[in-house]
């Protein structure tokens, strides 16, 4: 038996095997191009791997899947196609322009393609990056370590999770951690969140109802942790005035506050993004660097998986269109964040390259129930547009493309912002 | 694991932090019997394993001090034996930042006491070769002081190459073992301990927070140990090119204040507060701590502060009302107190093991030499500087273990999660792994490992 040789060549390197990495393989397979998938997990299907409840695949398979259905559907779906899928390969470095270095049981090895897709996906800020200060016991938990205790399947030492759990924020994924809160015979007993408001799916809404009496604290922070070995109450701050009180709990999950794994693009001297600290990418998900593109989560931390892989399909074309040559991208002007949002993915409009579904995706940073969008090219308004959706932070606002329509490519930055 | 209950030692050292580690290897050197009697299931878990990591030159210490004369030589023994046993060490190199003028009128009379100290490579630098030096420093620099020696150390391998090598000199380890009650007679002292009773000729007291309490049960009442909080935060590895060396504050009437400092496994920290508690086991961080560290890293390294947070946490320091080490041995009854012994311990370490040894030795306790020691111990590297395990293809060709990276950002492989599990003293919880092998400490703190690392832990706990 042979390792791999110190250097594989391919067409094209997915860094990331989870829904955006996978898809993106699938759509170079279909139109001929070799692909290596490096997944640094024991397993490929990223985070729906892990993820029980339903509502996977809606707008890129068109059905309703759990998530390990899907995740298996789309790690068979690029096995079928004919991807060269590596699981337990971790990219530790850059090696050249488009060419990394790995770590796998097999050997420490270099993958050399002609373009590199970076689908490395996003993770929840766990207690330390939020500054939540206090004691440091057992049983405080982000959603991804729960569900991986609970759907890996493992045994738990620590006991980490108990019998009454606190849970942070109230975006999409807090859902998801009441419903594996319950399925672990633990009881979500309070959510908080900062906002004035709690967003959830309406295939969760139904499930989160169903769990009697989770009382919903508002405009609320936890701002300690106390317990010796083992949580033991938090002490939650109300933001409007100041006033605090101490909650009996043994578990505390702190869901949402993404953050890409961005590590390996910031590593590789892309340009980033300060608000969503992900690469800079234009509608055709190039990054700064040449061949090097981006798709998925990655770029908007957390859009719902079925548009990160949407992005998968759609940087696929566009990776096979660079493989074939031919004219290099037009100038580029930049569309940043205005007032109400946070960041806006791409962050590069290049009017011949539309953005996959033809949106722009936003975070924003404060409820409205029918926003009014404003676009602006340095001193002049473009575009005033009373948006029928909400705009709500803990969840992705879309907008058609169409709102950047008439931007002149050397009139400067355009800024979208709430009016 | 050893006997839990020697019948007779030689020598009991008590307190399993670093000083405690050094003393017994040192002593395991000789011909005499040695017992480590640590309160906590790890060595190393207390004072020792939240230490800012900076091994020093001394050049700051009281000129005369004992402190002064065994930070130096500590900091050259330690020097030569991080490299015998492959501690990571970085000769990093450290500025004082002056940005007021009482600061930089003090650094003359600083480079002055560093002199007296045998420590002859300070420079004054003007504000431009500071800047040269550390890029990122805020605005407002006025001069600054250089001390190349200063180096950062990993301090938990540091203890930990104590204990194996006392072990592999024959010295028994009692973990989890509390020490409540002392009682001496004319040749042999009992310790009553929350696991039965020891019996030893000598003791030594290093229990570090815990040394006056000891100290008591001699019927002394020579100092108090007051538990100093010291809160740290430690930021992304993505934060380290910003900070090259480790950046100090200038003593001032403004107060000690804080330090940005590259870690052996290349963050950047910045800390400590400094706060006198009366719990000596408390070592929650605190919103204003929090709040007073950013507030001065804002000012110090601005753009540290637009970098991820890594880990919060505090450590408590054994201050004691002495402002000097304090090493005193009773020969009638057969004691040694080591106490007083601040952060500058870890780079004492092995200097304070020598003068206890000495101080043994002079008070009656025979010290000869044990033929056919062991080999220096050589500990697995978790310092980013050096190759790891996931970086060599040697390694991982030999055992493909070490290509499986179980925890990513910190890149740590199962092998070394395995080695860390099966070695002569292996750890009994996340926290005792992660000072040996780095899993779980990373930006991630779990998310991606945490499940797999804790299973590990617990296939060991049936095996």
């Amino acid at each position: 038996m042979t390792g791999p040789p110190l250097t594989v060549q391919a067409d094209v390197a997915v860094i990331g095997a989870g829904p955006a990495g996978l898809t993106a393989a699938i759509g170079l397979r279909r139109l001929g191009v070799g692909v290596v998938v490096l997944e640094r997990e024991a397993e490929a299907g990223g985070i729906p791997r892990i993820t029980h409840h339903t509502g996977y695949g809606l707008r890129d398979l068109h059905r309703m899947m759990t998530g390990p259905a899907y995740a298996e559907r789309l790690v068979q779906g690029a096995v079928d196609a004919g991807a060269d899928l590596r699981i337990g390969a971790m990219v530790t470095d850059w090696s050249g322009d488009r060419s990394v270095m790995v770590t796998s049981p097999e050997g420490r090895w270099r993958l050399s393609a002609q373009a590199i897709v970076l689908a490395t996906g996003a993770r929840e800020r766990p207690r330390s990056a939020r500054l939540v200060p206090g004691d440091r016991p057992a049983g405080v938990l982000t959603t991804g370590m729960l569900q991986d205790v609970v759907h890996g399947g493992r045994a738990v030492s620590g006991g980490s999770i108990g019998s009454r759990a606190v849970v942070v924020g109230a975006e999409l994924v807090s859902w998801s951690a009441v419903l594996t809160l319950r399925e672990a015979g633990c009881r979500a007993v309070l959510m908080t969140t900062e906002h004035e408001r709690i967003e959830a799916p309406a295939a969760l809404v139904w499930a989160g109802r169903s769990v009697p009496g989770l009382p919903v604290s508002r405009r609320t922070r936890v701002t300690r942790i106390m317990g010796r070995h083992r949580v033991e109450a938090v002490e939650l701050t109300r933001l409007d005035t100041g006033q605090t009180r101490t909650f009996a709990c043994d578990t505390v999950i702190f869901t949402g506050d993404w953050i890409p794994d961005s590590e390996l693009a910031r590593a590789g001297g892309l340009d980033m993004d300060p608000g969503h600290r992900g690469p800079v990418v234009d509608g055709a998900l190039r990054t700064s660097a040449h061949g090097v593109f981006g798709a998925g989560n990655l770029l908007h931390p957390v859009d719902t998986a079925d548009v990160a892989a949407l992005d998968g399909r759609h940087v696929a074309g566009q990776v096979a269109r660079f493989l074939e040559g031919g004219t290099g991208p037009q100038a580029a002007t930049r569309v940043l964040p205005g007032a109400g949002f946070a960041w806006v993915s791409p962050g590069l409009l290049r009017p011949a390259d539309p953005p996959p579904r033809e949106r722009l995706l936003l975070w924003a940073t404060e409820h409205r129930s029918a926003p009014r969008v404003v676009v602006r090219q340095g001193d002049r308004v473009l575009r005033r547009r009373l948006v029928p959706w909400p705009a709500s932070p803990g969840r992705v606002f879309r907008l058609p493309w169409s709102v950047l329509a008439g931007v002149h490519p050397e009139a400067g930055d355009v800024t979208i912002g709430l009016g | 694991m050893s006997a839990a209950e020697p019948a007779l030692v030689d020598v009991a050292v008590i307190g399993g932090g670093v000083v405690g580690c050094a003393v017994a290897r040192e002593l395991a050197g000789f011909d005499v019997s040695v017992a480590l009697i640590e309160a906590r299931g790890d060595v190393g878990d207390a004072t020792s394993k939240a230490n800012t990591a900076i091994l020093h030159t001394g050049f700051d210490a009281v000129p005369g001090s004992l402190e002064a004369r065994l930070v130096a030589r500590g900091y050259a023994l330690l020097g030569d034996y991080a490299k015998a046993t492959r501690i990571p060490v970085e000769g990093t190199g450290a500025v004082l930042v002056a940005w007021t003028d009482e600061e930089r009128g003090s650094l003359e009379s600083l480079r002055q006491k560093a002199i007296a100290n045998g420590y002859l490579d300070c420079e004054i630098l003007a504000s431009e070769a500071v800047y040269a030096l550390v890029p990122h420093l805020g605005p407002g620099v006025l001069a600054g002081l250089t001390v190349p020696g200063e180096s950062i150390i990993c301090p938990w391998t540091t203890t930990l190459a104590y204990a194996t090598e006392a072990l592999a000199r024959g010295a028994t380890l009692m973990l989890g073992t509390r020490v409540t009650g002392v009682s001496v007679a004319d040749d042999v002292t009992t310790l009553a301990t929350t696991r039965g009773l020891v019996r030893a000729r000598w003791v030594v007291n290093a229990a570090g927070m815990g040394a006056d309490v000891i100290d008591r049960m001699y019927g002394f009442d020579r100092f108090t140990v007051v538990p100093r909080r010291g809160e740290l935060i430690v930021f992304d590895k993505q934060a380290r090119p910003l900070a090259d060396c480790i950046v100090l504050p200038v003593p001032s009437s403004r107060g000690k204040g804080v330090l940005v400092s590259p870690t052996i496994y290349g963050n950047v920290m910045l800390g400590p507060t400094s706060e006198n508690l009366a719990d000596r086991e408390d070592t929650s961080t605190t919103a204003a701590g929090m709040e007073f560290l950013l507030g001065k890293g804002r000012a110090i390294m601005p753009s540290l502060l637009e970098e991820e947070v890594t880990a919060a946490y505090a450590g408590l320091r054994a201050a004691t009302e002495h402002g000097d080490y304090v090493v005193d041995v009773d020969a009638d009854r057969r004691y040694l107190l080591i106490g007083g012994i601040r952060s500058t311990g870890l780079t004492a370490s092995m200097a304070l093991a020598e003068h206890a040894g000495l101080q043994l030795a002079g008070a009656g306790l025979a010290l000869a030499p044990r033929v056919g020691l062991p080999p220096v111990p050589v500990l697995p590297n978790i310092g980013e500087a050096f190759p790891r395990p996931y970086q060599r293809a040697d390694l991982i060709e030999s055992d493909p273990e070490y290509g499986a990276i179980v925890c990513f950002c910190e890149r740590v492989t199962r092998g070394e999660i395995r080695d860390a599990l099966r070695s002569p003293i292996p750890p009994c919880d996340v926290d005792g792994l992660r000072r040996r092998t780095r899993a779980t400490m990373g930006r991630c703190q779990g998310f991606a490992c945490g499940a797999d690392v804790e299973s590990a832990l617990h296939a060991t706990d049936l095996a």
